[in-house]
């Protein structure tokens, strides 16, 4: 059973066992207009918490995207390399990377989908 | 100098459209409204209007106003016929910019310039100071003057269909005093944009009305976002970016505006640093990545020496490329030479290349 939290700072992270996937919010892509470019890790880089882990562009500019978790890279979306428009379509299937968390307890850290949408306003 | 943000004429209009609103040369300005790309389109493809109300209009009247705009502008107004619309820069004694400007020769005793919103305390600063000792009077009319571009291929019948005003005989850098509802207007053949298009300058009343017609005739909102892409790819300079207090217009590429065989501030120094070669120069520089060059990012050699900065970069919405303006070390400013640009924790290479990355369409 998945869990989804959110960063303050727009990213989610949907939580199965010990694996994080990581995307922006529908929120952040609707604020960002078209996505141009997605700037991502690699396979087996590490993450931290607060930290950022890549970048997202729109045509008029960059946004660093935030690591909810401390963690290692164990996939990275390759479709966005080609069409980074998919985050506008639909940024939840559309994920960026996907971890291995290494600290669970971090988790407390974020927002649920009340608190979230409670920033959002 | 008060630092509180200033608003257009149109402000209401823009928050009303549900604008994304952002602050731009000291006003809260519209980014953009339906996004960006649509916008940077209906440009290209049809007709775009958009409030550049934050532009700073100057008048410069008297006896020697021909004589004292010569002085300070760059380009040479002598012998133009009326009617002529010119674009040059103000240049500091050691030859960088004070601004980039227009000039509208009304006639040998009535010149009207525009210049740019972010430089308007620094530009009429300026212009005082040096009129001392000219026989002109100096009025700012930035603070109740509108102005709207209307911009792209429609242009010239919205202008005439929905605005009503006379213009297809205006050829391009040209423009004409007309009247809106018995209220004086200027309409030129100008904008920043690479398209064909009009600007027009009116008090703020008759640019929300004409606003409003625009609007209910289905014409597209641009915001400066567009703006800003429309004008870099066509390799226009933006104030900021690729011109400066510390930027001369040879090393921008303008020389071509600055008209050396005639006296002007900042001319000696403009000669010699001609006679010596630039040392640094604005070129277009190409990413074979999708990676975006920002404003301020490094540019390297191939040894990974730093050798510039971008000044203007984006991924380009006309060409489909990343690309950029960059200054650079002028011995890297040949056509086809490689180098990189560092983009947050990686680099990547380029090449230069033409900063005319999109053909202009303007009517001549």
């Amino acid at each position: 059973m998945s869990q989804i939290y959110y960063a303050p700072t727009h990213e989610y992270i949907v939580v199965d066992g010990n694996v994080g996937t990581i995307g922006i919010t529908d929120y952040a892509q609707h604020a960002l207009g078209n996505v141009v470019y997605v700037d991502m890790p690699e396979v087996d880089d590490e993450v931290e918490a607060g930290q950022d882990f890549g970048a997202i562009e729109s045509v008029k500019a960059a946004s660093d995207l935030i690591s909810p978790v401390t963690g290692t890279v164990i996939e990275v979306n390759d479709a966005l390399a080609d069409n980074p428009r998919l985050v506008n379509q639909d940024p939840m299937a559309n994920w960026i990377i996907k971890v291995e968390i290494a600290d669970p307890t971090e988790l407390d850290n974020l927002l649920d989908e009340e608190a979230y949408k409670a920033i959002c306003k | 100098m008060d630092n509180e943000i200033k608003k257009t004429c149109l402000h209401d209009r823009h928050v009303a459209l549900g604008a994304q609103m952002s602050p731009f040369g000291g006003f809260d300005m519209p980014i953009q409204y339906a996004g960006i790309v649509e916008e940077h389109q209906a440009v290209r493809t049809a007709c775009g209007v958009f409030d550049v109300s934050h532009m700073g209009e100057v008048e410069i009247t008297g006896p020697e106003a021909e004589k004292y705009v010569n002085h300070i502008f760059t380009n040479d107004v002598t012998g133009a016929p009326d009617g002529k619309c010119f674009y040059g820069m103000m240049l500091h004694p050691d030859g960088g910019t004070v601004d980039d400007l227009l000039v509208y020769k009304r006639s040998t005793t009535d010149y009207f310039l525009v210049i740019n919103a972010s430089n308007i305390d620094k530009d009429v600063a300026w212009i005082m100071l040096h009129a001392d000792g000219f026989d002109v009077k100096v009025e700012n009319l930035s603070d109740s003057l509108g102005e709207l571009a209307i911009q792209g291929p429609d242009a010239e019948r919205v202008v005439e269909e929905v605005i009503g005003l006379k213009c297809a005989e205006l050829e391009f850098y040209t423009f004409k005093d007309a009247e809106i509802d018995g209220v004086p207007v200027i309409v030129s053949r100008t904008g920043y944009t690479g398209e064909d298009g009009f600007e027009i300058y009116a008090p703020h009343d008759v640019t929300v009305k004409l606003w409003d017609k625009l609007m209910a005739a289905g014409v597209a909102p641009c915001g400066l976002g567009c703006r800003d892409t429309l004008r870099f790819e066509v390799g226009l300079p933006l104030y900021g970016d690729e011109l400066a207090d510390d930027i001369t217009p040879l090393e921008a590429g303008l020389g071509m505006f600055a008209k050396l065989d005639k006296q002007f501030i900042g001319r000696d120094a403009l000669a010699a640093q001609k006679a010596e070669g630039v040392t640094r120069k604005i070129v277009g520089i190409e990413l074979a990545d999708r990676a975006i060059p920002r404003h301020g990012y490094e540019v390297l050699n191939e040894a990974d020496e730093v050798i510039g900065t971008v000044t203007t970069g984006y991924h380009a919405i006309s060409v489909d490329k990343s690309i950029a303006m960059a200054l650079v070390d002028a011995r890297y400013a040949a056509m086809g030479t490689p180098l990189k640009v560092r983009i947050r924790r990686k680099v990547f290479p380029a090449t230069v290349v033409s900063k005319k990355f999109y053909k202009k369409s303007y009517k001549k």
